[in-house]
């Protein structure tokens, strides 16, 4: 049980993908204008991640080391288009939101990354708790950075108004430059407040 | 002509990949420590967007859309272009070794750079013609080389620069891409 916990809580502190690793930066910039997108696009990750890990642990003594890139590619891509299916069926104003960062998941470096450095490695179950952990751990970190930039830059939190009436929106936080600027205060942050095991 | 034009523009300078569409962020930062390196990223990236969004025109044209199998996209685009990505590294190889060496390392890493996907899926939506497809391909990673770059130009700056120690490494590259971010979208009234 310790085993796993540990595991599960290494995507959440230590190795989290976003403020710790620096990886799925695309998704991260781009869709984290409101807080909704944010949990949405983590929680579609998190279900790839679970997948995607399970199934390339499973197969990982079937795999040629030579073509394992082409072999995770397909699996990660099956598992996406399943996502895609699912939102665009069920959830259509997300679907309308995140656009085509739903299918470029399927090349986010995050879950290119675990296949690689651990569902490769590690049997089924571990991987999963991986994916897992992982998942959530992005999940909070992109629902943070846009919780940030809805709150400051539209002055709403998962479209509620939370700020007084008088208050003047910070446009340039919902632009482009701002998931720049507030992705980079929030890793000094991070830096600032834990810093890194050595 | 009025269409080129738009794409041109619209392309490398108001809706740029890196600055304002945010595809292919992660070899942005990743790789963009050294000018030269960049620049040979640049390069890789242009000659695989253009092959991609060739090759993925004719895939979906002649492939997916006649046995109404537009939902397989995703996974017909990204495997064109790992194979792509293969084909040239294997071509390089044999033809330019010195041109190989420059992009060796960078080659493999085009397969997982979104902005190569994103460019094949930007087309299929925006319903362009096989020469617009290819142009605008090219014209997207233009921009794209452009802004990495510059940045690298402001990391190398960056590098020598006397950063408090929370802030070296990503959290200022991050803000000075941001400040970049924040001249591109000067651009936005061009089209």
């Amino acid at each position: 049980m310790k085993k796993y916990y540990n595991i599960f809580m290494n995507g959440i502190v230590d190795e989290n993908p976003t403020f710790r690793m620096v990886l799925g930066m695309c998704p991260t910039l781009a869709i984290t204008t409101l807080a909704s997108n944010g949990i949405g696009m983590g929680l579609a990750v998190t279900f790839v991640l679970i997948f995607s890990n399970l199934v390339i642990s499973l197969l990982r003594k079937m795999i040629p080391d030579q073509i394992r890139i082409p072999a995770f590619i397909v699996v990660i891509a099956t598992f996406v288009t399943i996502v895609q299916l699912i939102i665009k069926a069920f959830l259509p104003a997300l679907d309308e939101s995140l656009g085509v960062f739903i299918p470029l998941i399927v090349v986010n470096c995050i879950i290119f990354g675990r296949a690689e450095a651990f569902a490769f490695k590690n049997p089924p179950l571990d991987a999963a708790v991986d994916g897992l952990g992982m998942g959530i751990g992005f999940t909070i970190a992109i629902t943070l950075i846009s919780s940030v930039r809805e709150i400051l830059g539209v002055g709403t939190w998962f479209g509620v108004q939370v700020m007084p009436e008088g208050y003047l929106p910070m446009n340039i936080l919902i632009r482009p430059a701002g998931g720049f600027i507030v992705l980079g205060l929030m890793l000094a942050l991070m830096n600032k407040l834990l810093p890194k095991k050595a | 002509m009025n269409a080129v034009l738009t794409i041109l523009i619209g392309s490398i300078f108001v809706n740029n990949f890196a600055m304002s569409r945010f595809y292919g962020i992660c070899p942005f930062l990743g790789v963009s420590k050294k000018l030269e390196t960049a620049f040979g990223m640049g390069m890789a990236v242009t000659f695989v967007m253009a092959l991609a969004s060739f090759a993925s025109y004719l895939v979906n044209t002649y492939l997916l859309v006649p046995f109404d199998l537009e939902y397989l996209q995703v996974i017909a685009f990204i495997l064109v272009i790992a194979v792509l990505v293969g084909i040239v590294e294997m071509a390089i190889k044999k033809m330019s070794p010195s041109l190989y060496q420059a992009l060796g390392v960078y080659l493999p890493l085009i397969t997982t750079n979104c902005a190569v996907l994103g460019v094949t899926q930007l087309n299929v939506t925006e319903g362009y013609g096989l020469i617009l497809s290819v142009l605008n391909g090219v014209a997207s990673a233009i921009g794209y080389t452009l802004a990495i770059c510059l940045f690298a130009g402001i990391r190398e700056r960056l590098e020598v620069g006397n950063l408090p120690k929370w802030m070296e490494g990503f959290p200022g590259a991050m803000i000075a891409a941001g400040l970049m971010a924040v001249a591109f979208n000067g651009f936005s009234g061009l089209i």
